[in-house]
């Protein structure tokens, strides 16, 4: 039995439907993330598993029972806010010292449960300060042990690294994946930062308009997306607008606008006169000079367009003879060759025929 | 001198507009001089004729029964209006709350009269007084209280209730402990209020029960004596010991920033 069932939820506010049919379960022990771009009921679905708002239709469970009657505070549910939500009269210990409290556990428990969870977050000396006088990375950390101090069944996470700068968000996200670990709590986690939700969770759904448009591994949502949203949405994609001309079991010949035959991997639903686009990502694109020898079928000339060195890679916009665009990753591994091609330099760009991915329209 | 050293002159200028006037009341009330005209010397004398003023003692004790009982109840009241204001939006809540603190004085208390005696058929005394009080301190209480919670970070309440606290537990622990510096301001601009109400006192307090202000306004019709320089001298000191107070009690709820 799943440990969250949400069975056809739906949420109307006004006229808008914020949550839309959603269905999904999430297992014990995992971490499991709700992706999407803002106003896509995201947040809506978490204030709705932690009891703040209820759904107009559908139901949640949590371990087989049904919350609805369930307030906020008899959920075993903890929520750690955007805006960490620490109560700003109490000291750090008193913080979390607080579920405890509400749980009516005796001194000596709480002081000993207080003391080990400042410890998980690394802030033993911290527990007579008060919240003003923490950082935003101290903060968030004080709002995680304060949530997690009463072990709960689950805990949800309301964009929680929304208000780190980008050093202290990935050192964040590490300590986050191994506290996940180590407690062995479920995390429900909303954002709308794709490189984050791919770093820390072992199942995505990616939502769209109050609906889940795809729920997946990290990997498989990033190497298989459903759609054209999903494949735009995490990580960069480029989108060759292509008919299918010829539908196999081995693979699929595309029609490419004015470029022309593509050869592309087998996909399930495509049948011949189809319309879609074909979805490679930068770094399935080789870019090579254009006079190199090279043995793969899809490949074009075209001229550099424009280039942006990262460090690690060099991201190429290469402009096709038909003037389509392509972007084409490049590692700089080699030291001393961290870039390649200059801006106008003729170049080929060529895939193989089995990278990219049909989706249909 | 800074550069803004030119700023000092008017500066000054309001300061002593401001305190001028209260420091001859209190200096005066120390001179031993029936005519309040120049200073003759010092004397305690009106403070110890004040002590044996039965009627000013009655109109003294009055004026505090009522002003603490006000302040005490409009302060209750008007938080609770104060966090209805801000939690739910009713239509029309807030407008039912502020119109008796836009409304002119004499226009509240001449209906409060015509309300206490043509429809409740009331006597007139404490009770009709105290009422009238609370009556226009609960919209400054409320007001107060919701500007407060209007800065304030909606998911620390969420949180409490998150964390296990039952909404009373809530409002106990969290609520209640952020906004007490509003309350506090709340009370204590009620005590204020009331303490020196004099328009709606005298439309409401009838024949038999006299305030402070009322008091001290049946004796200026006849001359402004130094006894009531002390009487407004004592009233100040009750006032400022007030504010001290306030502000002794309020420092630790004012680290309540989020």
């Amino acid at each position: 039995m799943p440990l969250l069932e949400i069975r056809n939820v739906t949420r109307r506010f006004g006229t808008l439907t914020a949550i839309d049919r959603v269905t999904l379960s999430i297992e014990a022990g995992e971490f499991f993330t709700l992706l999407g771009p803002s106003g896509c009921g995201k947040t809506t679905l978490l204030r709705m598993i932690a009891g703040f708002d209820a759904p107009d239709a559908g139901s949640i469970f949590l371990d087989g029972r049904d919350l609805a009657d369930k307030p906020p505070e008899q959920r075993p549910v903890h929520t750690v806010f955007q805006s960490y939500a620490l109560f700003p009269h109490m000291s750090v210990a008193r913080n979390v010292a607080f579920p405890l409290q509400m749980a009516k556990k005796p001194p000596e428990e709480i002081a000993a449960k207080v003391k080990q969870a400042l410890a998980e977050v690394h802030l033993e000396d911290k527990g007579a300060s008060y919240p003003h006088e923490l950082s935003g990375g101290q903060k968030q950390r004080v709002a995680l042990a304060r949530a997690l101090v009463t072990r709960p069944r689950m805990l949800l996470l309301d964009e929680p690294l929304g208000a780190l700068d980008a050093k202290l968000r990935e050192q964040m996200e590490i300590e986050l994946i191994s506290l996940q670990r180590d407690v062995g709590i479920t995390f429900v986690f909303v954002t709308h930062a794709q490189p984050e939700a791919l770093a820390l969770s072992h199942r995505i759904a990616v939502m769209r308009d109050g609906r889940v448009e795809q729920m997946d591994t990290p990997s498989r949502l990033y190497g298989f997306p459903a759609n054209r949203f999903v494949a735009d949405f995490i990580g960069n994609c480029n989108m060759l607008p292509a008919t299918v001309s010829e539908a196999t079991p081995h693979g699929l010949r595309l029609a490419v606008g004015a470029l022309g035959e593509v050869a592309a991997p087998p996909a399930e639903r495509a049948r011949a006169g189809q319309a879609g686009v074909l979805a490679l990502r930068p770094e399935q694109v080789h870019i090579v000079a254009a006079n190199a020898a090279h043995e793969l079928k899809n490949h074009f000339a075209g001229r550099v367009r424009d280039f942006l060195y990262i460090g690690d890679v060099t991201t190429y916009v290469v402009e096709l003879e038909n003037g389509t665009r392509i972007e084409a990753l490049l590692a700089n591994s080699a030291p001393g060759r961290a870039r390649f091609f200059e801006v106008d330099e003729p170049v080929k760009v060529a895939w193989r025929h089995d990278a990219g991915i049909f989706l249909l329209d | 001198m800074n550069r803004s050293g030119w700023l000092w002159a008017p500066s000054l200028a309001v300061y002593a507009f401001l305190y001028v006037p209260l420091a001859i009341v209190v200096l005066f009330s120390f001179n031993d001089s029936r005519l309040s005209a120049e200073w003759v010397g010092f004397t305690l004398d009106w403070y110890r004729k004040l002590a044996t003023d039965d009627a000013m003692l009655a109109a003294a004790r009055n004026s505090l029964l009522i002003a603490l009982t006000a302040a005490l109840i409009a302060t209750v009241l008007g938080t609770m209006a104060g966090i209805a204001m801000h939690r739910y939006r009713i239509r029309g809540l807030t407008f039912l709350v502020l119109t008796p603190v836009a409304m002119p004085e004499i226009l509240l208390g001449v209906s409060l009269l015509v309300f206490f005696i043509q429809v409740l058929n009331l006597t007139l005394g404490l009770v009709s007084v105290l009422v009238a009080h609370i009556t226009f301190c609960i919209g400054f209480v409320a007001i107060i209280v919701r500007a407060r919670l209007a800065g304030m970070d909606e998911s620390i309440f969420e949180a409490a209730r998150d964390l296990g606290a039952t909404p009373w537990q809530s409002f106990r622990l969290v609520t209640l402990p952020l906004i007490m510096p509003a309350v506090t301001a709340g009370a204590l601009m009620s005590f204020t209020l009331s303490i020196d109400d004099f328009v709606i006192t005298f439309f409401t307090a009838g024949v038999g029960v006299s305030t402070l202000p009322l008091q001290i306004f049946t004796m200026i019709k006849v001359a402004v004596t130094p006894e009531v320089n002390a009487v407004s001298t004592l009233l100040m000191l009750v006032t400022l010991t007030l504010i001290v107070l306030a502000s002794r009690v309020a420092p630790d709820a004012l680290k309540g920033r989020t």
